[in-house]
């Protein structure tokens, strides 16, 4: 029988509403109905070993701590597995169960799973752990029990759960590779005879949605102004000396430039290998304008251009190494005094 | 419009006395094919090699993928503009050598080719390990510019390729597929209750390594424009790209384009076909503007009610897709996008440099950055010294034992974007 | 990796040539560059024109971060 623990919050413990809400992890004497019902849905093959309770307003305000004794817990009983809620559309609830379960998955390697109605603001674990979407109160109880129940059950058994969309969990946003029985080709006809009926079809890639900075105000007086130079483009000194790669860059490079006035032949090339690299190579002030840049020193049209640029490879580089790397290097930038940036892309 | 396509199963390729095609083998005579490329002064030396489907055998790095084929009846001459005049082809039959590829290897860039293993990890992505593969190292003279080099390897390749089809001439094929479409007017009049589909077939148009040309003209230098269907089985379009490796169409897959085959295998009867739109991915934005601009257009006046757009490469290239797939939603076409993805070796970042609400119907090739492990192979075709900077490598690569550790992009035609494969993601 | 410079408090101004990604991706000053294999040149002119041109560039990048923005602005 595989043992799994099951989190939920004080309401559900039977401890209390609001006014409870400040308790710790704790773990219960008793397994309480909602526990039960997820082992009766599990007919022998797993059970609920332990449940534990947590306030939501403790588990917000000293997440870290909540989260190092409900740890401790799962440890204590022989936890395999973890199931947390289903929380529905509580969400303070939502945020403990979808910061629980992504962060017991990631520290203590076990599998972990909650529910929630789909505007709980907790879906925003979505990627980090497996959320099965619920109704939005917990008159939908039972169907959350049936939905969440098997899914928990594969994921005890290590056993690989199919895309989002047959096994009825939201989509993670985790790309996998998979064998088609049909090539795409077919795939696309295919989904654009339905797409033209006004069939269902599935799309293989959802849509992705970027979020937003708010612009930085503006710089006062640009010729007091330290400005960087950094680039997606890869320029960098000839014969790549960090060996940055021409595709899907796992790294970046910081070039001191002090007294460089021109980018050469000689002296530079690109590391890109996603456009024709004649040009960068021939003159690398085609991407990064050091020579402008320097003349503009100069003529005192700029402060100062920063000692070092920061380079790397745009092509193929996922979006969240390249945000690494920047968010890595601006801390630096910062801390060398410097005002504002310019960044080329190829 | 009628082509018919004269399927001849190649069981096996070897090196002969004579150059022939004989119960199912084509044999080759080496010097045949060195005098034909050694015709081009800017080459210096030509190796010829042989690899076969199963065998412990690397093909680094790699251009392009020609399959072999001649036409028998009808207008002009395989690859026109190159190896034949320019003429309109795509009428009439074509005989194809089945089961085998031309490949040319060489160090153009070095960085930007592709790998093809025979067996193994690797062999189970690129559809060039099912193929009897005829392999040619090409050397330049010495200081020859890298656009001249790799003109020169492909110009090669189209000349071998048209030498080895023209063997299958007057050999009786062993199938016979028959590939026909009608004019718009036709189209309409047989099968007015059925949607109307057509394909925008996206063409890498970037400069050197990354140009495709049809009949002959560089594609960046075009405006969008409308092609025969069949005109394509008859190399009407020639790839001079191959980085990355994973998402590039050889001219093999423009030959046996996926898209157009399955449309015209549904023509008549889920759908009427009306045509196929060849558009750019050029480096100019105003370029990018007008091009999508005239795909949407195109579609408009064709009256589609639906339109299946295949892309080629991805960073910059994703905006062209997602410009056509807006503006053609824009004037009521419906679209179905086939592209691939690049979202880490982790899959979670973000798959597309560009994305728009319109595209609710995507197919994908796969995720490219995944890694695999390319264990060591007995045999290396080329050179194994480019792969710590091929894209998809990166220091380090190349492990000392000879296996190679890389994310998918290295492998020729892994993640293709022509919906070849049956490789996807989710 | 723009955001990311932004999200540290340095205002940024990104110089591209494929400016609908940049869009998409969330830059706020954009300046418009000229080809994607050479964002700051344009080899068909001779070195000192290219220079002209370059300078262009940047005095338009400079003076986009001299600008006050509200939302996602592209300096033709």
């Amino acid at each position: 029988m595989i043992k799994i623990v099951h989190y939920i919050n004080q309401f559900y413990a039977g401890i209390g509403g609001e006014e409870m809400a400040h308790v710790g992890p704790c773990k219960m004497d008793v397994i309480p109905p909602v526990s039960k019902a997820f082992t009766a849905a599990w007919k022998g093959e797993a059970e609920v070993v332990a449940t534990i309770y947590c306030g939501d307003s403790y588990f917000a305000e000293q997440t870290d701590k909540a989260l190092a004794e409900i740890c401790e817990l799962i440890k204590s009983v022989g936890g395999e597995m973890l199931i947390c809620g289903p929380a529905f559309n509580a969400g303070r609830y939502g945020f403990a169960c979808g910061n629980v379960a992504a962060a017991v998955k990631a520290q203590m390697g076990i599998p972990t799973l909650t529910g929630m109605y789909e505007e709980n603001p907790g879906t925003d674990y979505k990627n980090k752990t497996i959320i099965v979407p619920t109704a939005n109160s917990a008159a939908g109880m039972r169907k959350a029990v049936a939905a969440m129940a098997p899914l928990a059950l594969k994921l005890a058994k290590g056993e690989e759960l199919g895309p989002y969309y047959e096994e009825g969990y939201m989509y993670t946003g985790i790309r996998k590779n998979m064998f088609e029985e049909e090539i795409g080709a077919k795939r696309a006809v295919k989904m654009m005879l339905k797409k033209l009926a006004g069939e269902p079809f599935i799309t293989e890639f959802p849509m992705p949605s970027f979020d937003r900075v708010a612009p930085n105000p503006a710089v006062k007086d640009i010729s007091k102004a330290t400005v960087a130079l950094c680039t997606s483009g890869g320029i960098v000194p000839k014969g790549n000396p960090d060996h940055i790669e021409s595709s899907s860059a796992s790294h970046y490079g910081k070039y001191d430039i002090e007294g460089v006035m021109d980018l050469t032949e000689e002296t530079y090339e690109t590391a890109h290998g996603g456009y024709d690299p004649v040009y960068a190579n021939q003159d690398a002030d085609r991407v990064l304008p050091v020579d402008i840049m320097r003349d503009l020193e100069k003529e005192g049209k700029i402060g100062k251009l920063h000692r070092y640029f920061y380079t790397t490879v745009g092509n193929g580089t996922a979006v969240a190494s390249a945000k690494k790397f920047a968010a890595e290097y601006s801390k630096e930038l910062v801390a060398d005094g410097v005002d504002a940036v310019i960044m080329t892309s190829t | 419009m009628k082509l018919e396509l004269g399927l001849i199963h190649v069981t096996d390729l070897q090196f002969g006395d004579v150059s022939k095609v004989e119960d199912h083998v084509v044999y080759i005579n080496q010097e045949d094919i060195k005098n034909l490329i050694l015709e081009d002064e800017t080459i210096e030396s030509v190796e010829l090699h042989i690899a076969k489907p199963g065998e412990s055998v690397r093909i680094t790095p790699v251009k392009d993928v020609v399959e072999p084929r001649v036409k028998v009846s009808g207008n002009g001459g395989v690859f026109p503009g190159w190896t034949h005049k320019v003429d309109r082809v795509g009428e009439g039959r074509t005989h194809v050598l089945k089961g085998m590829a031309c490949m040319t290897i060489g160090k153009i860039v070095g960085f930007q080719e592709g790998i093809i293993d025979m067996t193994g990890e690797g062999a189970k992505y690129t559809p060039f390990s099912q193929t009897l593969n005829f392999i040619m190292d090409i050397k330049p003279i010495e200081g020859l510019k890298q656009h001249d080099y790799e003109k020169a390897v492909r110009t090669a390749n189209l000349k071998v390729s048209t030498f080895i089809g023209e063997l299958a001439r007057n050999v009786e094929p062993d199938e016979i597929e028959v590939y026909e479409h009608d004019n718009v007017l036709e189209g309409m009049k047989k099968y007015p209750d059925l949607p109307r589909v057509g394909y925008v077939l996206m063409l890498q148009s970037q400069g050197l390594l990354h140009d495709t040309y049809v009949y002959g003209v560089d594609a960046k230098q075009s405006l969008t424009t409308i092609i025969g269907p069949t005109e394509l089985f008859d190399g009407a379009i020639v790839s001079g790209n191959c980085v990355s490796a994973c998402d590039k169409n050889p001219t093999y897959i423009h030959e046996n384009n996926p898209v157009i085959t399955e449309l015209l295998k549904e023509h008549g009867k889920t759908l009427n076909f009306v045509g196929v739109i060849i558009t750019n991915e050029n480096v100019y934005l105003a370029d990018k503007m007008r091009s999508s601009d005239w795909s949407a257009k195109l579609c408009e006046f064709l009256g589609l009610d639906g339109a299946v757009i295949s892309q080629e490469g991805f960073g910059n290239p994703d905006t062209d897709l997602i410009m056509n797939c807006r503006k053609i939603e824009a004037v009521g076409v419906k679209t179905v996008l086939i592209t691939d993805e690049y979202a880490g070796q982790d899959g979670a970042s973000q798959s597309l440099a560009d994305a728009t609400p319109e595209a609710d119907a995507v197919v994908t090739g796969g995720n490219a950055n995944v890694v695999i492990h390319l264990p060591k192979l007995d045999k290396v075709i080329g050179y194994t010294e480019y792969v710590d900077k091929i894209a998809g490598g990166w220091s380090g690569s190349l492990q000392p034992d000879g296996s190679i550790i890389a994310e998918l992009q290295v492998i020729t035609s892994a993640t293709n974007e022509q919906g070849f494969n049956k490789l996807s993601a989710r | 990796m723009v955001k990311e410079i932004e999200r540290a408090g340095l205002p940024i101004v990104h110089m591209c040539t494929v400016t609908p990604i940049s869009m998409t991706v969330g830059a706020n000053r954009i300046v418009p560059t000229i080809a994607i294999p050479h964002p700051l040149g344009n080899p068909k002119l001779t070195m000192a024109e290219e220079k002209v041109l370059r300078r262009g560039l940047v005095e338009k990048a400079l003076k986009a971060l001299e600008t006050e923005v509200e939302d996602q602005t592209i300096f033709e």
